[in-house]
Order: C-alpha cells, then structure tokens, then sequence
C-alpha cells in the first residue's frame, strides 16, 4: 500500500473533538446506569421467575437478607452457615434493632432462595426466624420478563 | 470577559489532550468492565406470627383460608396441585387455580371486599422445589391484564406447618 507522505512541511492534526464527544457520551451513559445495589445478590442464588415480581415503590424498612443455596445452606452477611447454626446471627440482628428501639417484628426477612431449593429448606428458615420473634417475610423473586406462556 | 487564545508573539497555543485521553479512556474501561446488566427483583409479603390471633368473635365475611396443596415428585418437580379438593391438570395449572381463585373472590375490590380478607395457605411438599412455590404465589396473587396492570388477588399467603422429608 502506497503511503502519500505530507506534501507540506506542517504537521496534520485529527479533529478529536467527535471522539472526546461521543467518549463523554459513554462515560454519561455508564455512570448514569452503574449501581451499588449488588450487595444484596449473591452469585450462587438464582432467582425463580414470576411476572409479578416488581420492585417494592418504597424502601422495605429494616431488611435482613438471608440467602439460601441449593444445597440448603443459608447465607447471612457473608458467611455460609446452615439453618440450625443461624441464632447467633438473628439474636445479633435483634441487638442491633433493639439499639435503635426497634423490635424484631419490626424488621424485615427477605429470603433470597435458590430456584431449586428445596420448599421444606425455606419453611426451616422461616421457622428459625420465628423462633427468634421475626414475622415478617419477604419471598423475593426475578421479573419474568415475559419469555414464558 | 476577554478569553486569550494567542500569546504575545501571536502563536496558538496548544492544549495537550493526551493525559485527558488517558484517563477518560480509563474510565470508558472501568464502567464497561463494571457494567452488568441486572434484572428487576420483587418481593412477595408473607406474614408468619409465631403466635396464632387470639380468637374473638367471627367476622362473617372472613373466608376460611383457601388450601393450596403442591405434591412433589421424585426430583422435587411439581406432581399434582389442589385448592380445597379440587385437582388441576398440571400443565397450565397456574391459569386453572388463578381462575378458581378468581371465581371465589369475584370483581369486587376495596375495604370490606372478599378480595381483601382472603386467605390462601399453601402446603407444600418437603422436597417441592421452591420455584414451583413461587410459581403458585403468584397464580393467587394476582395476574398481568392485556395493559400490562397488575391485577390484586389474594394478597394474605402463610405457609402451612412444614411437612417433614420424605412425609
């Protein structure tokens, strides 16, 4: 391939102004979509489907997430425990409520179980909490975005 | 306010783009690389007191709850659902126990509604998998109409005492 070297003796500059432009666009875009919300996901817990899962309008007051695998392990700030060894981090979670007035019943259990999970796993979770005074549960689900009949 | 461009002698004066270039592509990098596509994620309320409510006096629109019955098979998939003693076939069960939910609790919506005193309690097989649960929460819950509106069904789900593995 022939190369045309510079007839003149100046020196050419590309016009970045588009690129810079268009690069900004991208950086807009990203930052504008990024969010810090993936603390509450785990990679080993894949969510069942339901078209009626939606995003609650407010904040849910007081969530503690617990996690369930597969294999019927629960999964509470990090740590995977089983289900029986779960009360020492309930009665750390009702501490923390208590310091700031609340009771237990007050707080929010959001169980985040694997699809395939098995049913009796998250009636022992629900029940450990229970034990430890929590009553409200959440069951949370992935959006069905509409793929199945 | 007057904006320089030329220095004394009347040369141009050149900003170095480089570094600018650099770190603006540095950040492209970063949000492209932390950029992961999430899908939307609800949840669905159940309330389990430890305690059952103190009985009184009966009120005469309160339904007794409406029993949902999920069998599993041998691999924890779904073998055969009941409402009350009613048997769906088990493909396109969730349409059938919607339309019998929805023919129990009628169109009426509001306070005092049947709508909103239901109660519907789903005993579930040990080893059922739990989609399959979700799967009948939301068959009571409610459905999507032709806009795409959530229509409200039952919105009081418990769980029926665990039954044991293997029971």
């Amino acid at each position: 391939m022939r190369v045309t070297k510079q007839t003149s003796g100046g020196v050419l500059e590309g016009d970045l102004t588009p690129m810079i432009d268009m690069t900004f666009q991208l950086i807009a875009f990203f930052m504008v979509l990024i969010n810090f919300t993936q603390s509450e996901q785990h990679e080993k817990i894949q969510l069942p489907d339901s078209e009626l899962a939606k995003p609650p309008e407010g904040p849910v007051e007081f969530p503690i997430t617990i996690h369930l695998t597969t294999e019927g392990n629960a999964i509470i700030g990090g740590n995977e425990i089983p289900i029986a060894a779960l009360n020492p981090f309930l009665v750390k979670e009702r501490q923390v409520l208590m310091s700031q007035n609340k009771l237990s019943k007050d707080a929010t259990i959001v169980i985040r179980a694997h699809k395939e999970a098995q049913t009796g796993r998250v009636q022992e979770l629900i029940q450990k909490c229970q034990d430890n005074t929590f009553e409200k549960f959440a069951l949370r689900a992935k959006e069905d975005v509409g793929n199945n009949p | 306010m007057k904006v320089r461009n030329q220095n004394e002698e009347g040369e141009k004066i050149e900003l170095q783009m480089t570094p600018m270039i650099d770190i603006v592509f540095q950040l492209l990098v970063f949000f492209i690389m932390t950029f992961k596509i999430v899908s939307q994620e609800g949840d669905f309320n159940i309330k389990m007191p430890l305690v059952a409510p103190a009985a009184g006096t009966p009120d005469d629109l309160q339904l007794p709850p409406m029993q949902v019955r999920l069998r599993a098979g041998t691999s924890g998939q779904l073998a055969a659902v009941t409402l009350n003693d009613k048997t769906f076939a088990i493909p396109g069960w969730e349409e059938a126990l919607r339309l019998d939910i929805i023919g129990v609790i009628g169109d009426e919506r509001g306070p005092g509604s049947i709508q909103e005193t239901a109660e519907v309690e789903l005993d579930c097989d040990y080893g059922l998998r739990y989609e399959h649960v979700i799967q009948a929460i939301s068959a009571v819950s409610g459905y999507r109409d032709d806009a795409g509106n959530i229509v409200k069904l039952v919105e009081k789900v418990k769980f029926a005492p665990p039954r044991q593995a293997g029971e």
